[in-house]
């Protein structure tokens, strides 16, 4: 739960305290209150975070919320305004590129086009004068360890999109970095190949358990299957973080339950609170609902109320689950589920579920149940 | 089913006659091959009637010939040299360095092009000649009594024109392939530890090997056909075949010489396009995409 909050406004300042310790955070990759800005406007603003090492850290946001820009930071073709960056311990604010131990894949891949794959990968070991022998032993393991040891004679032209993607894969671990940067990786394969490539990622990083990984998207799906954890981006700023489950079931603010997944968001106000059982109660209109309790709203303060589809039901399921009347305005069946639509005093609902055998007719007034479990209350944001 | 393969009525596909090509071959034929013919002809009879290679027994044994063969080729290659150094250099900096103003720069380099190339001789004579800016300065600050730079009226003043006209011809090419050179490119080589001379070495020259090799057999083609620049610094003993040619057709009415000179001098040009032609497509076809 206090990772779930990181990154609110609210809780941004007491941030860096707690969180970057002396050593151990620095030893994947720290990064405390980076600025960088472009031709004076902010693009990345007070970026605080620490991926822990070993750990795939997903940073997901909209176009333009700088994800691009933070892994230029950590990479250094980017000098930030402010703020340190530490890989492996090192401060490496002030080092450049090949000193940080980084290895980069970017969107297009960027190989070498006049070099095939194997001098692709052996790039890197022949700039920094490593023997013959060690290149060849080198470059042939990391082909093999991305499925490529048969097509390294081959030109990039002549490799498929997925190819290039594991020639860049392997050119950047050739050098046995400490750090992977990934920037949307997967973005330019098709989905066939996206979900392939997706578990060789998780494969490939389960065969180098001590490499940390940052990898940009946004494609949800892709940071909930591969990461660890996630951190959601918004105009330069983090604005939440945590683990993949805690931040889809608790998100800690509205965008971050919209971005990730998808959210029936209900205005409510907090009327009463219990320590003891983790719940609170909160009136939505003449309804009084129980659900979990969230010590940043307290009492008196109105908040939202976040359901994800997949938690509403059309049967109660357990003695204490809260009970709403709603209208259905529309059912849709999709193959593997139903999606029925809501409408309860003027607020949008949406409900997923199996395949229903009778499912209910739009205009129909029914009542739709979750459990106070399932139901998540977000603090009203706090503006300026 | 037969019926459907019947073009459709009142769809007639076009299907130019052979009337069409008159007009066109007309023209052609009146205004280019009829000339060429000329001359062809004119080279081969010299006036006698009886073709005969007399006439270019006679020219091609000639000293004057072997003496402007000889100018035109190392005035064209040390020109082509100088301007794809000049240019690669020029267009690495424009391309890879950026500073204030370095677009407006390359906007006026190209421009060069459109410029007439003797009107580059003329400023020359204006900034080296004997009467120059710079030997006018030099002759006042060093108290000289006669201009100290003469290399104008000289084989190296026709060859610095020639680069300085050309360049653009190099640098055009040149900067359409490094702008196809992804900054990511650059960045990742250099994150995997490359210096700036290796990545010159093994992504941006590369890269610019088709653009140096167009430019450089176009600028073989002009310099060897350049007449302009050669007859307006009128360097002393300088003279190249197409000098010769007006020479021989203008100052001493040996239309037979002139013309075989010029016949000669039509299938070295046409040499020479066909390498850059070659080159081109060569590259075109080998790596499309790429280049
Ligand atoms: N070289 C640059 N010069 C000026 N502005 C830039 C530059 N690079 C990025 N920006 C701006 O910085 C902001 C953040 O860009 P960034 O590339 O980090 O976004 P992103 O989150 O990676 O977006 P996307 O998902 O579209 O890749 C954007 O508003 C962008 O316009
Ligand atoms: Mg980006």
């Amino acid at each position: 739960m206090a990772e779930a909050v990181l990154g609110h406004p609210a809780a941004a300042p007491g941030l860096s305290v707690p969180f970057i310790g002396p050593d151990a955070a620095r030893r994947g990759i720290g990064y405390e209150g980076i600025a960088v800005a472009y031709k004076g406007t902010i693009v990345l603003a007070d970026f605080t975070l620490a991926v822990r090492p070993g750990e795939i850290m997903a940073l997901i946001g909209p176009s333009g919320s700088g994800k691009t820009t933070a892994l230029r930071v950590t990479a250094g073709f980017v000098r930030p305004l402010r703020g340190r960056v530490h890989i492996g311990g090192r401060d490496v604010t002030d080092l450049p590129p090949y000193a940080r131990s980084i290895g980069m894949v970017v969107q297009n891949y960027a190989l070498f086009p006049h070099m095939p794959a194997y001098e692709n990968v052996a790039f890197g070991l022949r700039a920094r004068g490593a023997q013959e022998a060690t290149i060849r032993e080198q470059v042939a393991a990391c082909l093999r360890m991305v499925g490529m040891e048969s097509f390294a004679k081959r030109y990039p032209r002549e490799l498929s999109g997925g190819q290039q993607q594991r020639v860049a894969i392997a050119r950047a671990l050739a050098i046995r970095p400490e750090v992977l940067l990934l920037d949307e990786p997967l973005s330019a394969l098709d989905a066939q190949i996206r979900l392939t490539m997706l578990e060789e990622l998780s494969r490939l990083h389960r065969s180098l358990p001590t490499l940390t990984v940052i990898y940009v998207t946004h494609d949800q799906t892709e940071a909930l299957t591969l990461a660890d954890r996630i951190g959601i981006m918004r105009d330069g700023r983090l604005v939440a973080l945590g683990d993949c489950q805690g931040l889809y079931r608790r998100p800690p603010n509205r965008f971050a339950a919209e971005f990730l997944g998808r959210a029936n968001l209900l205005p409510v106000t907090v009327e009463a609170e219990d320590a003891a059982s983790g719940l609170a109660r909160v009136r939505f209109g003449a309804a009084s609902l129980m659900v979990r309790r969230n010590p940043e709203a307290t009492a008196g303060q109105a908040a939202l109320l976040c359901i994800r589809p997949h938690d509403l039901r059309l049967e109660p399921p357990g003695p204490s689950a809260n009970s709403l009347a709603a209208s259905v305005s529309e059912v849709r069946w999709k193959g593997d589920l139903h999606d029925i639509g809501f409408e309860i005093g003027g607020h949008r609902l949406r409900l997923t579920a199996a395949p229903l055998r009778t499912p209910p007719e739009a205009g129909a007034l029914v009542n739709c149940y979750f459990a106070p479990e399932d139901a998540t209350l977000i603090p009203e944001e706090r503006r300026g | 089913m037969a019926s459907l393969a019947l073009p459709l009525p009142g769809r007639r596909a076009f299907r130019p006659g052979g009337s069409w090509i008159i007009p066109p071959a007309a023209v052609l034929g009146a205004l280019f091959f009829y000339p060429l013919a000329l001359i062809l002809g004119e080279s081969f009879a010299g006036g006698k009637g009886a073709a005969t290679l007399l006439n270019y027994a006679s020219v091609l044994t000639s000293v004057q010939f072997a003496s402007a063969l000889w100018h035109t080729v190392v005035i064209a290659l040390l020109a082509t040299a100088g301007c794809l150094a000049l240019g690669l250099v020029l267009s690495l900096i424009l391309a890879f360095i950026p500073f204030p103003g370095s677009r407006v720069l390359a906007r006026v380099i190209d421009t060069f092009i459109a410029l007439p190339t003797f009107l580059m001789a003329l400023a020359f004579t204006f900034i080296y000649g004997t009467a120059g800016i710079l030997n006018a300065s030099l002759m006042q600050a060093l108290h000289l009594g006669l201009p100290p730079l003469d290399f104008l009226y000289s084989q190296w003043g026709v060859i610095l024109a020639e680069v300085t006209v050309y360049t653009p011809f190099v640098m055009r090419p040149l900067l359409a392939a490094f702008s196809l050179v992804e900054r990511a490119e650059i960045e990742i080589a250099s994150s995997l530890g490359a210096g700036a001379f290796r990545i010159m070495r093994q992504i941006i020259l590369p890269a610019a090997v088709p653009a140096l090799l167009a430019g450089g057999s176009l600028c073989l083609l002009l310099t060897t056909n350049e007449f302009g620049i050669v007859l307006f610094i009128g360097a002393k003993g300088v003279v190249t075949l197409p000098l010769l040619i007006y020479t021989k057709a203008i100052q001493e009415f040996d239309y037979t010489s002139a013309c075989v000179l010029a016949v000669i001098n039509v299938c070295l040009s046409l040499s020479l396009y066909s390498l850059y032609r070659a080159t081109l497509s060569w590259f075109g076809g080998r790596s499309a995409g790429l280049v």
